[in-house]
C-alpha cells in the first residue's frame, strides 16, 4: 500500500472526513475525461515565483535553501511541463495565514508560496527558507515535524497529487501522526528529502533533493 | 522490463492552503456574461452533517480552452477551476457546459489524507459508471438543477456519501 488510509484515527481530523464506503474503480472508458489533465503554459507562471526569497522587498528570516527533484511517472519517464506548487510555513513556524495562531512572529517578507513547471527531464527547482516546526491541537503537546506542502498535476486528472516533504534526521517524525499514517516504513522513507552537498551553492544555500513519482493511470496496464 | 516505481503517498492538504493554491479567478473557468455559462454550487459536508469550511475544490471539463488556467485572459473558455470553501462549506463555480454528461471534482482538506475524486453528472444518463451503482449511491453524483445552474453537495462521510472514484 502507498497511500495512507482515509481513517486514520490518530490524526483525528480523519474521523468525521473520511469515507466510510470503498471508493468505486473506474470501468473501462477510453474517453474518461480523468484521464486528461490540465495544460499550464509557461506565460501563466513568472521566472521569480519559484524563488520564495524573492518575493518581498527584503529577504525572508531563515536558513536558505535549494529544493529541486524530478517529477516521474511509474516508469520512471520524466513528467515534462507539469505544474508543480509548493507552500510552506515561516522559519518560525507559522502560516502567512489567518487561521494560524500560533504566537510566532510572521515574517513580512515572507509569504511562503510558489510554483514552476517542469523542464524536459521532469526537473524542478525552488529557492526558499527551511520552515520551522510547529504545534497543532491533534493531542497534547503536538508538534508537526518541519514540512513544505507539494501539489502536482501530472498527464492526468487521476495522478493529482498533495503531499508533503519533510527533512532527513528531523527527530519529530516519529511523533507526527500524519506522516505516520502512511503504513509501511518505505513509504513514509519516500517523503523524506536527501540533504546533497552537490546541490548546495557555496556561501549561499544548502541544497535538499526531493523527487516525486505519480501513480498509474486507471487504463495503464500494470 | 523493470519494476514499476512505487508511487510517492499522499498527504493532506492542511488547514492552511490559502495562501499558496488560490488564485484570482479561480472559480470563473468563464467570464460573467459568457455565452452558456453555467454555475455550479454546493457544500461539502462532513460525517456529522458539519459544513467542512476548509476544503479546496478542482473542477476539471476535460479539455483545456483559451482563457488560461492560473491567469484568467478576459474572454475563452478554461478547463479547469479551483474553488475555497466558505465557512459555511458552500463553494461555488462558474463553467461552460462539459462536452460530455459530467465534469471531473477534486476534493482536498484538512483530514483527508489523499484527495477524493468524484463526478458531477448535470443529468442522470445510462452511463457506465452511473449504470453500476445501486439507486441510492447513483443519485449522488447527479446534479440538480436550478435556475441558472446546477446545485451539487460532496458529503464525505454517512449518510448519502457521495460516490468516489478508486483512482
Amino acid at each position: 500500500m502507498t497511500h495512507p488510509p482515509y481513517l486514520s484515527p490518530g490524526y483525528r481530523s480523519t474521523v468525521l472526513r473520511a469515507p466510510s464506503q470503498p471508493p468505486v474503480p473506474f470501468t473501462f472508458d477510453p474517453d474518461a475525461i480523468e484521464l486528461t489533465s490540465p495544460v499550464f503554459g509557461h506565460h501563466e507562471v513568472g521566472p521569480l515565483d519559484a524563488d520564495l526569497t524573492r518575493q518581498h522587498e527584503a529577504e525572508p528570516i531563515g536558513e536558505r535553501i535549494i529544493v529541486t527533484g524530478r517529477v516521474l511517472d511509474s516508469g520512471g519517464r520524466p513528467v515534462r511541463g507539469t505544474l508543480v506548487e509548493l507552500w510552506q510555513a515561516n522559519a518560525a513556524g507559522r502560516y502567512a495565514h489567518q487561521g494560524d495562531q500560533h504566537p510566532a512572529p510572521l515574517d513580512p517578507n515572507f509569504t511562503g508560496a510558489g510554483r514552476c513547471l517542469t523542464d524536459d527531464e521532469g526537473r524542478y527547482r525552488f529557492v526558499t527558507i527551511k520552515p520551522g516546526a510547529y504545534p497543532w491541537r491533534n493531542h497534547p503537546n503536538a508538534w508537526r515535524p518541519a514540512h513544505l506542502h507539494f501539489s502536482v498535476f501530472g498527464t492526468a486528472f487521476t495522478q493529482r497529487l498533495v503531499t508533503q516533504m519533510y527533512f532527513p534526521g528531523d527527530p519529530l517524525m516519529p511523533f507526527d501522526p500524519i506522516l505516520r499514517s502512511i503504513p509501511d516504513d518505505a513509504g513514509r522513507q519516500r517523503l523524506v528529502s536527501s540533504f546533497d552537498l552537490d546541490l548546495t551553492e557555496p556561501e549561499w544555500a544548502l541544497g535538499y533533493s526531493f523527487d516525486i513519482v505519480l501513480g498509474r493511470t486507471p487504463m495503464e496496464t500494470p | 522490463m523493470t519494476s514499476p516505481l512505487p508511487p510517492t503517498p499522499s498527504q493532506t492538504v492542511g488547514p492552511f492552503f490559502a495562501h499558496g493554491l488560490p488564485y484570482e479567478q479561480d472559480w470563473e473557468l468563464v467570464p460573467e456574461g459568457h455565452p452558456g455559462a453555467i454555475t455550479l454550487s454546493g457544500r461539502v459536508l462532513d460525517g456529522a452533517g458539519e459544513p467542512v469550511p476548509d476544503a479546496l475544490l478542482e473542477l476539471w471539463l476535460g479539455r483545456d480552452g483559451d482563457r488560461g488556467a492560473l491567469r484568467r485572459g478576459e474572454g475563452g473558455v478554461s478547463g479547469f477551476g479551483r474553488c475555497a470553501t466558505a465557512p459555511d462549506g458552500s463553494y461555488r463555480f462558474r463553467t461552460a457546459r462539459p462536452d460530455g454528461p459530467y465534469l471531473s471534482l477534486q476534493v482536498f482538506a484538512r483530514g483527508l489524507l489523499r484527495s477524493v475524486l468524484t463526478r458531477v453528472y448535470l443529468k442522470d444518463v445510462p452511463d457506465p459508471l452511473l449504470d453500476g451503482l445501486g439507486p441510492g449511491r447513483r443519485s449522488t453524483l447527479i446534479a440538480t438543477e436550478l435556475a441558472g445552474g446546477y446545485t451539487f453537495d460532496v458529503r464525505l462521510q454517512g449518510t448519502g456519501e457521495t460516490v468516489f472514484l478508486d483512482f
